[in-house]
């Protein structure tokens, strides 16, 4: 079997018995990478820099002086985390050029466990979007089928790990940016509860929905990834204190007794048959592992998108102002005096659907609009997390369709803006609620496209979510399976 | 309307002190004034991709402090917006501040206007970031611009007042007052000519006698006592001109031009603002632990008024040097630790006041090399006969060029006041013998050339002789 | 929730330049059509009556943090300038400001 397509448990094992070294699954990845070119997953690669780590890996390797599991592992960034001395533009103009002068903090946790960086990876544009269009560099296709979009806004990411160019990857989850392209391309994805990851250093979209989460293989991989970067951050004031559990020791303890939520406003008429049986079928698994299903309410389901996209783009117009020529990115000056100076860097810098993002915050937010729009929507998204609260005093775990359909034609939805956003019509309410959830794959069509389900958790239960997660796939095939051979 | 029309000016300030900590509001970067450009930043304060802001704790308590100071309502829980507005010195489009939920709300500051005092109300006061600076210098810049980021992100507290305020005069007399309070509580340097205080003033006129206010003006970049005086009176001046002669007051942003002396439009500043203020994502609510605020409350230090009313009721000072003696904090301090060195409040105040200020020529207390101890120690000496108020001069004089302790002075320079009747004896015979015929007065009735004789045994002893030692011993040997 | 919205053009354009983005005439045309079907969707929020729910910034408990006022490094000038567009001495150029 090809190195790229182990995960990383299954390499960190080979490394330690060692058969394989870091340099060699690096050069497995970059091989693989340049196989798989024509998807778009990178936006910039630093192969010389990953060998080098990899062979500072090897050595540690040598001395018996491992940083930990992770140590000499491949991995790849979405372009929106700020890497030191590499390309960081979150597949936008207006930071073409910008050479990130620091290091996040979930960068700098993973570096100090030893993992290899082989580049960037391509995202939509400032996270905005469901299909990797929006990306202002170039789109990325699904690797199960190159016509089809691999979902967004951490479509490269998704594709990355999914076509083997790398073996785990961060994304960043404002209203299912994780979990939707991870359920498009086949593999497991996380958006941790808000406040569980440093947000520092990563490109703010939406500050209080953002959160940073495990892109992986499998649901152990994942697991471990997440051990790796959770944690409290001083400077982040908004990560959590909370104290942070071992995610591995339960993983395999399995759901018998363990009560799963199913929430009828996630069975919707109209949604595609094929992820409703694939859902209905995962669910009938759970039964038989022991687990016993509960009927949940999740009433305000549906003012979710209304809410999200409200809420999301009141503060991206905010966290966006900032890019504005003067003290890095791409400046365009007509030469007419500061205001002209602005109103093109941005206007030229920002793609469509970044523009139209921030025009609909900026509205939201304006004298005479505020309260009806901005203030309206945190009201609701407060009915919005109530639901949950409540769903979750009858259950442990509420398990959902992650997206309404699977990978859908790239195209297909790029002319009506509400159609894109529904994609996310399954995923927006947990970031509102801030929940923890994650999509692995439960499935596949007739066509052969990954389906994948999402399974939340109370806030901070990530671990009750990883062994729900880890029960279903240890008795199926769906996660072992391969876009690329 | 007619010319004669007398009209009232309705007065709000809006003070910005800078607060007195080692580092900025969100980020570890020093405050210190006089840095060169862009040294004191780091991605925080220059609002680069992918950073977020985290509090700072000494910042928290200087403003609950002001709001002590200023008798305000404390709010255990307060909230951090975003004004988003786009300025090259303003690094992420929108400064961090306190909107509608402010740490403190409803105080008071009493001042004094020509021997009355009056009562001005504080509406609010919030916590926020400075900007940066842009500089025009045409030596660097030519025909542009360039932002310095060092003071982006410094802490500043915005205190508002009530349009209590009538007269130019008041208002410079709330600045005064309100300078001084925060140096006091140790919340703000007050260095106007660093930017540490300023103020903006909210300026409306309407007819003697008439209840509804007047359309205002908002005047920005005050940074000094006399400016305050002068723009607002320039600014009185050009709205009532402008309503007598049949114009109207709009309502805008004007800049004080402390050159040309008067208030001008700000282009900038033209376009109607609409600051889109919201909630900020990246902060969690200001919520002060329990007993924070009563905590600070405790060990908030006496203000200038109680101090006043305690120099003038309690230490029975004259009201005239109370007030030179509270004028400043610092020297307030110094004369109270002189006062805990040794009790005697008139000599200590009388040192204080015509040696230790006049020697000050200007400098603040700190800058000289002893402490306030020192003068009690130097009183102290003099009131238990260890010197005379003549060496006292001397020791004073040593004290301002070298510092040191008073007593060790003394010691050092052999100065300890003779108090041995055996040592005196000799020398008031001397003089006696020398001077029979102030003697022969003496006898004669003349009791006041005594004085002279004391003197010249003073003298004699090089001041080291106790007077009253001295004048003893003539009178007895005198047959007095 | 103003029933008078969906939002006409010259809105648009006086909140493209409130958000300082040049539009251009088709942008500006297609911005207006987006937005009015956007915000027609998310009027959708009136079928609520919200008036005593409170309002939610972050749907996490997350306590006050607050950091000693010690002195951190800052970070050193060249790193700080290296992504600058415009460099004028020590500082980031822009077109000239008059006040």
């Amino acid at each position: 079997m090809d190195l790229a397509n182990l995960t990383v448990h299954e390499l960190a094992k080979q490394l330690d018995e060692g058969k394989v070294t870091s340099r060699q699954a690096t050069d497995a990845c970059l091989q693989r990478l340049e196989k798989t070119a024509g998807l778009g997953a990178y936006l910039h690669v630093d192969a010389e820099g990953a060998k080098k780590q990899a062979a500072a890996a090897d050595e540690r390797r040598a001395k018996k002086a491992l940083k930990g599991p992770l140590d000499g592992v491949p991995i790849a960034l979405k372009d929106i985390f700020l890497t030191e001395g590499l390309p960081t533009t979150c597949a936008s103009r207006i930071l073409e050029g910008f050479i990130a002068p620091y290091d996040g903090t979930a960068v700098r946790k993973l570096k100090d466990a030893g993992t290899v960086l082989l580049g960037k990876l391509n995202m939509d544009e400032f996270a905005m979007g469901s299909s990797n269009e929006h990306s202002a560099y170039q789109p990325a296709k699904n690797p199960w089928d190159a016509t089809r979009v691999p979902g967004g806004s951490s479509g490269g990411s998704a594709v990355a790990v999914a076509a083997g160019s790398c073996f785990m990857t961060l994304g960043t989850d404002t209203g299912g940016s994780i979990r939707q392209p991870a359920a498009l391309t086949g593999i497991v994805g996380l958006k941790p509860t808000y406040g569980r990851v440093s947000r520092y250093g990563v490109i703010a979209f939406a500050s209080s929905l953002d959160q940073v989460g495990p892109m992986t293989k499998d649901v152990t991989d994942c697991a471990t990834m997440l051990q790796t970067i959770a944690g409290h951050d001083p400077r982040d004031s908004t990560s959590s204190t909370e104290k942070v559990p071992s995610y591995t020791e339960g993983l395999e303890k399995g759901v018998q007794g363990l009560k799963v939520g199913v929430p009828k406003q996630y069975f919707i008429d109209g949604m595609d048959p094929e992820v409703r049986a694939s859902v209905d079928a995962a669910l009938e698994s759970y039964k038989k592992l022991g687990a016993t299903l509960v009927d949940v309410d999740l009433p305000h389901t549906d003012y979710g998108i209304a809410v999200y996209y409200l809420v999301a783009t009141a503060e991206a117009s905010s966290n966006l102002a900032r890019y504005d020529g003067v003290r890095y990115g791409k400046r365009v000056d007509p030469g007419k005096g500061l205001l002209d100076m602005y109103l093109e860097t941005r206007g030229k810098g920002f793609g469509p659907e970044v523009k139209r993002r921030i025009m609909l915050g900026t509205y939201a937010l304006s004298a005479g609009y505020y309260d009806a729009y901005y203030v309206k929507a945190q009201k609701v998204r407060t009915l919005v997390a109530q639901d949950f609260k409540k769903a979750f005093e009858k259950c442990d775990v509420i398990v959902t369709p992650t997206s309404p359909t699977p990978a859908f034609k790239i195209g297909e939805n790029t002319g009506d803006p509400i159609k894109m956003y529904l994609a996310d019509v399954f995923t927006v309410a947990v970031n509102l609620a801030g929940l923890p959830g994650l999509s692995l794959p439960c499935g596949f069509s007739k066509g052969g496209l990954p389906i994948g389900m999402q399974v939340l958790g109370r806030p901070f239960d990530e671990a009750t979510i990883l062994r729900t997660a880890r029960a279903f796939e240890r008795e199926h095939d769906f996660s072992t399976r391969r876009a690329i051979s | 309307m007619s010319n004669e029309i007398e009209f009232e000016p309705v007065i709000g300030l809006e003070v910005h002190a800078q607060l007195a900590t080692n580092t900025k509001l969100f980020c570890g970067c020093s405050t210190a004034f006089g840095a060169p450009p862009n040294t004191n930043v780091c991605e925080v304060c220059t609002g680069m991709p992918g950073v977020l802001p985290v509090l700072n704790a000494k910042a928290v308590e200087l403003a609950v402090r002001a709001g002590h100071g200023l008798k305000c309502t404390v709010h255990e829980r307060s909230q951090w917006s975003r004004k988003n507005y786009f300025y090259p010195d303003l690094p992420k489009g929108y400064q961090i501040s306190q909107y509608d939920k402010p740490i403190c709300t409803g105080g008071k500051l009493d001042i004094e206007v020509d021997g009355q005092t009056m009562t001005v109300g504080i509406t609010r006061i919030h916590m926020e970031e400075d900007a940066g600076k842009n500089v025009h210098d045409d030596m660097v810049a030519g025909a542009r611009s360039y932002v310095d980021f060092n003071r982006s992100s410094v802490p500043l507290i915005e205190i508002v007042s009530e349009p209590d305020i009538r007269s130019s005069a008041q208002a410079a007399a709330y600045m005064k007052a309100m300078r001084q309070l925060l140096r006091y509580l140790g919340v703000c340097d007050g260095n106007m000519e660093e930017g540490s205080l300023r103020c903006d003033a909210n300026v409306s006129i309407r007819p003697k006698g008439e209840s509804k206010f007047g359309t205002r003006a908002e005047i920005k970049n005050i940074n000094s006592f006399r400016f305050v005086q002068q723009a607002i009176d320039y600014e009185i001046e050009r709205q009532a001109d402008l309503i007598r002669s049949g114009g109207k007051v709009v309502q805008e942003t004007r800049l004080w031009d402390s050159q040309a002396k008067t208030t001008r439009s700000m282009r900038s500043k033209e376009e109607a603002h609409d600051y889109r203020y919201f909630p900020e994502p990246d902060l969690p609510d200001l919520v002060l632990e329990p007993g924070f605020k009563d905590r600070i409350a405790k060990e908030l230090p006496e203000l200038p008024s109680d101090k006043l009313d305690r120099y003038i009721n309690t230490l029975g000072l004259s009201a005239y040097d109370a007030r030179i003696l509270t004028e400043d904090a610092e020297v307030a301090a110094f004369f109270d630790s002189a006062l805990a060195a040794h009790d005697n409040t008139k000599s200590i105040a009388n040192w204080v006041i015509n040696d230790v200020l006049r020697e000050l020529k200007g400098n603040g207390i700190d800058s000289l090399k002893f402490k306030g101890a020192a003068i009690g120690e130097l009183v102290k000496l003099v009131d238990t006969n260890v010197i005379s108020g003549k060496i006292a001069k001397d020791v004073f004089a040593e004290l301002m060029v070298n510092g040191g302790s008073p007593k060790a002075i003394v010691d050092a320079k052999g100065w300890v006041q003779v108090t041995d009747t055996g040592a005196i004896e000799p020398i008031v015979d001397k003089i006696l013998a020398a001077n029979a015929e102030s003697v022969e007065k003496y006898k004669a009735g003349k009791t006041n050339v005594i004085g002279f004789l004391v003197g010249l045994v003073m003298k004699e002893s090089k001041g080291k002789a106790n007077p009253a030692m001295v004048n003893e011993l003539l009178k007895k040997k005198l047959g007095g | 929730m103003s029933k008078e919205a969906p939002i006409d053009r010259a809105t648009v354009l006086h909140v493209a330049k409130l958000a300082r983005l040049t539009v251009s005439d088709a942008e500006a045309d297609a911005l207006t059509r987006d937005m009015q079907s956007i915000l027609a969707y998310v009027q959708k929020l009136d079928e609520l009556d919200v008036k005593d729910v409170p309002a939610t910034s972050h749907a996490v408990h997350l306590d006050t943090l607050l950091r000693p006022d010690d002195v951190r490094p800052s970070m050193p000038l060249e790193k700080v300038m290296s992504n600058s567009p415009e460099r004028i001495g020590d500082g980031f150029g822009v077109p000239k400001i008059i006040e």
